[in-house]
């Protein structure tokens, strides 16, 4: 008996060990993938820009100051200011926080409710049938065209620009989640667990979710990109976060009225735009690499 | 081919199926009496209630749901709200811009992806190579409509090359035709040249390290034929399927960038609405843009078997 408890414990020691091993080694491999570390620092930096900055600088995005419309950029005004006088900077650095909130609330939701209908999919046949059409159907229509219409519907706030990408990105997160957890559900210690009566909730949490996590995370950096891009589009049309509350797309709104004597409100926050989209990407490129061996988007 | 075509058809079915209740449900959902919309302000409760029961309105959500797919099954997508006009003649008078928009973003995406993705295929590791893909990770994260403002910064304001907006028909001329669309095009189109450009290469890369062009060279085949008959030749599936899709997301993408440089087209359309709360012109739209996508893709994958006579349709 007591043997049998030893080697349980040495298992036991052993996967840890094993596991740790694994992450060491996805570490160091993250740290030799020069794009995504790339990725990363860029991110980071954005990240506490938009966190740090209201510390660092006390400028309020709101004032306005009539005098001092249209301002180039100067010693008062980093980046200058905008149409009614307000800190570009200061604008840019809360836009960052409204954008990257949005990006991160629906990489969020719909990583949350997209995992729950890929892996209910891929258990039960019936459920995948239909669950899979209406994923089908919701992709097939061009992502922008069914953001604009939910933003028509709901009406322009940030929470329902969340709500309006949700929508729009779970399916795509749902697919990618199935389909890697078709494959595992074949696995023999899935059915060996069925045969053992294993309850399908501890089948599907326990056994094949942790397995789709490489691609999930792969997706939903993806999806935290494309919902940074359509909020600056959607707010960008005056479809999205509404003023006075500054995101990159509504202070690109405003400068594209004034766009020929002052270019830099156009340049300023569309730099950020580009910064944080090229950085999820080669995040997200990067940790393809990383995690998916068998794809190699280098070649 | 003809079991595989009735096949693709059928599947399509309930895709189409669910494309119609989504955009039949973001309507319904929508808060705000679409008879009270039509009238104004200053119309009397009688005579909002008559429209009601003229538009269907108080019938049941099946019912409405029914009679408006059998007018959309029939072409008839509605009567706008705000030009009073049919859904189905205001979509096709707004198409001519997009389509031109969107065929020159095409054009654009063939001629400059395809041959950079040959370019930096041939030369694969080098400094070019490497440039060209890193300035392809730029071309995919720009937004259309921010490169739309960049380029009018740049050559409408400061080279004054290209006007900064507007749009002249096809019959003005073609020179003139095209002087308005360039800078639009390539604002579209520069995010479907990287990705054009980037499966060039990858697919030429996954040919090229084959054995039959070891065999080739081996043979003293010249390179110019290694290249473009038996590589490109040989790649050109997923470089197909991809400028096809391209071209369904192009006609979606086409209405930011028609809202930047006001261009009277389907996507300049679907904004306009937006603020009128036109609902059946949005729906009629997306309904319109799914449909073209949808039939795009059936037809990128029927032409598999034309380009590449390996691939058998009827499995």
């Amino acid at each position: 008996m007591e043997a049998v408890v030893n080697s349980a414990s040495d298992l036991h020691k052993k996967r840890t060990t094993l596991k740790k091993e694994q992450r060491r080694l996805a570490i160091r491999k993250f740290i030799h993938n020069k794009q995504a570390v790339t990725g990363f620092v860029i991110l980071l930096f954005i990240v506490a820009l938009a966190l740090l900055g209201p510390v660092l600088i006390d400028s309020d995005p709101y004032e306005i100051h009539p005098e001092d419309r249209l301002l180039g950029p100067s010693g008062d005004y980093l980046f200058g200011t905008d149409n009614m006088g307000r800190d570009l900077l200061a604008r840019i650095i809360y836009g960052a926080q409204v954008s990257l909130l949005i990006g991160l609330a629906v990489a969020f939701f719909a990583g949350v409710i997209g995992t729950v209908i890929g892996l209910y999919a891929s258990y039960y046949k019936t459920l995948d049938n239909i669950l899979m059409r209406i994923c089908e159907g919701i992709m097939a229509i061009p992502a922008i065209l069914l953001a604009i219409a939910l933003m028509a519907a709901l009406g322009p706030s940030t929470q329902n620009i969340i709500i309006a990408l949700s929508i729009v990105y779970t399916p795509y997160v749902a697919r990618v989640v199935r389909s890697s957890a078709l494959v595992i559900r074949e696995e023999t210690y899935i059915e060996a667990m069925k045969a053992i009566g294993a309850k399908s909730f501890r089948i599907i949490w326990g056994h094949i979710a942790p397995n789709v996590v490489s691609p999930l995370i792969i997706q939903i950096t993806s999806v935290f990109a494309n919902a940074i891009l359509i909020e600056a589009t959607l707010s960008f049309l005056g479809a999205g976060v509404p003023a006075p509350t500054p995101s990159w797309g509504n202070i690109l709104y405003d400068g594209k009225m004034v766009i020929f004597n002052t270019p830099w409100m156009v340049i300023f926050p569309g730099i950020c735009i580009v910064l944080a989209i090229l950085a999820l990407n080669m995040f997200g490129d990067g940790l393809r690499d990383i995690l998916d061996p068998h794809s190699n988007s280098k070649k | 081919m003809k079991t595989y075509l009735l096949k693709r058809l059928i599947t399509l079915i309930p895709t189409l199926f669910v494309v119609s209740i989504v955009v039949y449900l973001i309507i319904y959902l929508t808060p705000g009496d679409p008879a009270e919309v039509m009238l104004g302000d200053s119309a009397t409760d009688e005579q909002v209630e008559a429209l009601r029961d003229e538009m269907g309105l108080n019938d049941s959500f099946v019912e409405r749901y029914f009679s408006w797919m059998g007018g959309v099954l029939t072409g008839d997508l509605g009567t706008s709200y705000f030009m009073k006009e049919e859904v189905t003649f205001s979509i096709i008078s707004h198409l001519g811009p997009t389509l031109s928009l969107a065929v020159l973003a095409e054009i654009f995406a063939i001629i400059i992806g395809i041959p950079i993705g040959i370019f930096a295929a041939r030369r694969r590791g080098t400094f070019v190579d490497q440039s060209f893909m890193g300035l392809s990770y730029i071309g995919v994260a720009i937004p259309s409509f921010l490169l739309a403002l960049f380029l009018i910064l740049l050559f409408s304001i400061k080279l004054q090359w290209f006007p900064v907006a507007g749009y002249k028909e096809l019959s003005d001329g073609l020179w003139e035709h095209l002087r308005y669309l360039i800078l639009p095009a390539l604002a579209l189109g520069c995010m479907h040249v990287a990705l054009t450009a980037r499966m060039t290469r990858s697919s030429m890369l996954d040919v090229l390290n084959l054995n039959f062009i070891k065999t080739a060279r081996a043979k003293g085949v010249k390179e110019g034929l290694v290249i473009y008959r038996h590589t490109l030749r040989n790649a050109l599936l997923p470089i197909v399927t991809i400028i096809g899709q391209n071209f369904g997301i192009l006609i979606a993408g086409a209405a930011v960038v028609e809202t930047v440089f006001n261009i009277p087209g389907i996507g300049q359309l679907v904004v306009n609405s937006i603020e009128r709360r036109d609902f059946p012109v949005i729906q009629g739209i997306i309904l319109f843009v799914t449909f073209v996508y949808v039939v795009i893709n059936l037809i990128v994958d029927l032409l598999y078997g034309v380009i590449d006579p390996r691939v058998k349709l009827d499995k």
